[in-house]
């Protein structure tokens, strides 16, 4: 029980996937600028990247690995989550309208999201169980999730301040989130796995 | 009769930005001394550095601007030099305090537009950013002038600040008592006070420092400067978590008492956490940043790398305070109904 509990502080706050590890950088700036769009963005990438993480390591270990075919692991993996990504959007279509009002925009661009990716390849490195698997891409849903609601209300308050005109705009945005990494240093040693 | 009292309204003079930022820097003043006494003269000229270096910086980016001079009048720099002087050690060279008041006023402050508009507090940035690039000499404390044998003057401190030419003695430096009780290892901590025999002068000395921040700090609350709410919320978080986990097994974690009175504990819970532009708004909106600086305190202090975390604390909270504002905005009396009991 604690070692789940370990992965999870790991994953959100000590090895956070945007602000410590630096993957995810492009929808972090980019779907940022409102609260409301940040939160769909932030649901999203959680459901999926929760699902694609087991299923990549379901596949790696039932298919790549007893066939040796480890090296087609990035290939396959991109494979499996851009299915994932389109089996979760037609479902949602599916099933519930309104949720996919919500989500709809930001689905598809999830594929493109390089820390699902990333969290697939580093998470055959640390766990061994599916169980284990399943949080990891969990905890790192729920930190990039963290971070990136947190910066959106940030950014509206950015939005409304007084910056010189060569720092308006991306630029105020990427020293935001440098200050906000050299927070995330505090956390630093607090789990080590 | 003439001193009839007219009615109301009772106009009376506001609160002005220079005025609170000079009640702030007033406040800081014991602490400086009592610094000043029990270790010696590096943090005044510690905060020397900082002033002139945040208050240059300051006027710099105003003419680059050409912004009006009397922004420079707020006090502003002045009141970040000073906490950034004060919170670094007595021993630090003399490009920590120019460095870090530079990058605060520059980086943390003015590339957002000045004071008001920037979401982090502009000494911490600049402390946790020293403390991640220089550890080793940000975290080289002197002994109390009580242990040392034959103390600095005033002309040989401002030498070892300015050319390090005199090399601290090992006798008179040493690890912060937080950072020595982090790494005591198997110790209990019985043995742990026994066997540092300097423990106990250095407590009694960084219990003075504490107690002159709290004198500066009461004197704030008197003046209606800060309101209860963020310093409470800091101390009472930290200090029932500190209680619980001593409590729960007092040879391993630090005691309550320690937690409070040693470390950067009162200074940030009154100087730092109740900056008006970085805390959050509303009264209900303190009290959720306050807890959560005393939360991450406690974990980081107890589990992380870093001995004393507050500037990680404060700044990890400035970043949520958008966040606790949007969800903690006070009812508009008549507005929307008051939800309260089971509806």
């Amino acid at each position: 029980m604690s070692e789940y509990i370990l992965i999870l502080v790991s994953t959100i706050l000590v090895n956070n996937f945007v602000l410590v590890q630096f993957l995810g950088l492009c929808p972090f700036m980019g779907v940022s600028n409102k609260l409301e769009s940040a939160m769909g963005m932030s649901l999203a990438t959680t459901f999926v990247l929760t699902l694609s993480s087991m299923c990549s390591y379901l596949t790696y270990e039932w298919i790549l690995q007893p066939l040796g075919l480890e090296y087609l692991k990035t290939l396959t993996f991109i494979m499996v989550i851009a299915v994932v990504v389109q089996f979760t959007e037609m479902v949602v279509h599916k099933t519930s309208p309104l949720l996919y009002r919500v989500l709809g925009i930001f689905l598809p661009l999830i594929t493109t999201n390089c820390a699902v990716l990333g969290v697939a390849l580093l998470s055959l490195n640390k766990n061994s169980s599916f169980m284990q698997a399943s949080l990891y891409g969990f905890g790192a849903a729920l930190g990039f999730s963290l971070v990136l609601i947190l910066f959106a209300a940030l950014r509206e308050r950015i939005k409304v301040a007084d910056v010189p005109v060569p720092f308006q705009g991306a630029a105020i945005a990427m020293v935001t989130a440098s200050l906000m990494s050299l927070a995330f240093l505090g956390f630093s040693g607090l789990v080590q796995l | 009769m003439s001193l009839l009292a007219p009615s109301s309204p009772h106009a009376h003079r506001p609160l002005s930005t220079s005025h609170v930022m000079a009640q702030v820097s007033l406040a800081t003043l014991p602490a400086l001394g009592v610094l000043t006494w029990l270790f010696g003269w590096g943090s005044l000229i510690n905060v020397m550095l900082a002033v002139t270096t945040a208050i240059f910086a300051e006027a710099l980016i105003l003419k680059l601007r050409k912004r009006p001079w009397r922004i420079l009048m707020d006090n502003s720099a002045l009141l970040t030099g000073l906490l950034l002087g004060l919170s670094i050690t007595p021993l630090a060279p003399w490009w920590l305090p120019v460095l870090g008041a530079a990058v605060a006023v520059v980086v943390a402050k003015q590339v957002y537009g000045g004071l008001g508009q920037n979401p982090f507090n502009p000494a911490m940035v600049a402390y946790a950013l020293l403390l991640v690039s220089f550890p080793l000499p940000m975290s080289l404390w002197p002994q109390p002038l009580s242990l040392q044998a034959e103390p600095w003057t005033f002309w040989e401190h401002l030498t070892h600040t300015f050319t390090g030419s005199l090399h601290a003695i090992d006798g008179y430096t040493g690890a912060t008592l937080l950072d020595a009780f982090k790494h005591k290892g198997a110790l209990t901590a019985e043995e742990f006070w026994l066997q540092t025999p300097v423990a106990q002068a250095v407590l009694n000395a960084t219990t003075g420092v504490s107690l002159a921040y709290l004198l500066g700090g009461v004197y704030l609350l008197w003046r209606g400067i800060i309101s209860w709410h963020t310093p409470v919320a800091v101390l009472a978080s930290l200090l029932i978590l500190a209680a619980f986990f001593y409590g729960a097994d007092p040879s391993q974690y630090a005691s309550p008492s320690m937690h409070l009175l040693v470390g950067a504990g009162i200074f940030s819970a009154f100087f730092i956490a109740t900056d008006p532009v970085t805390s959050a708004t509303s009264h209900k909106g303190k009290l959720v940043y306050g807890a959560g600086i005393g939360i991450l305190v406690y974990v980081i202090r107890t589990w992380g790398n870093y001995p004393d975390a507050f500037a990680f604390a404060v700044l990890l909270m400035n970043f949520a305070v958008p966040f606790i504002d949007y969800y903690t905005r006070p009812r508009t009396y008549g507005h929307a109904r008051a939800q309260r009991g089971i509806k």
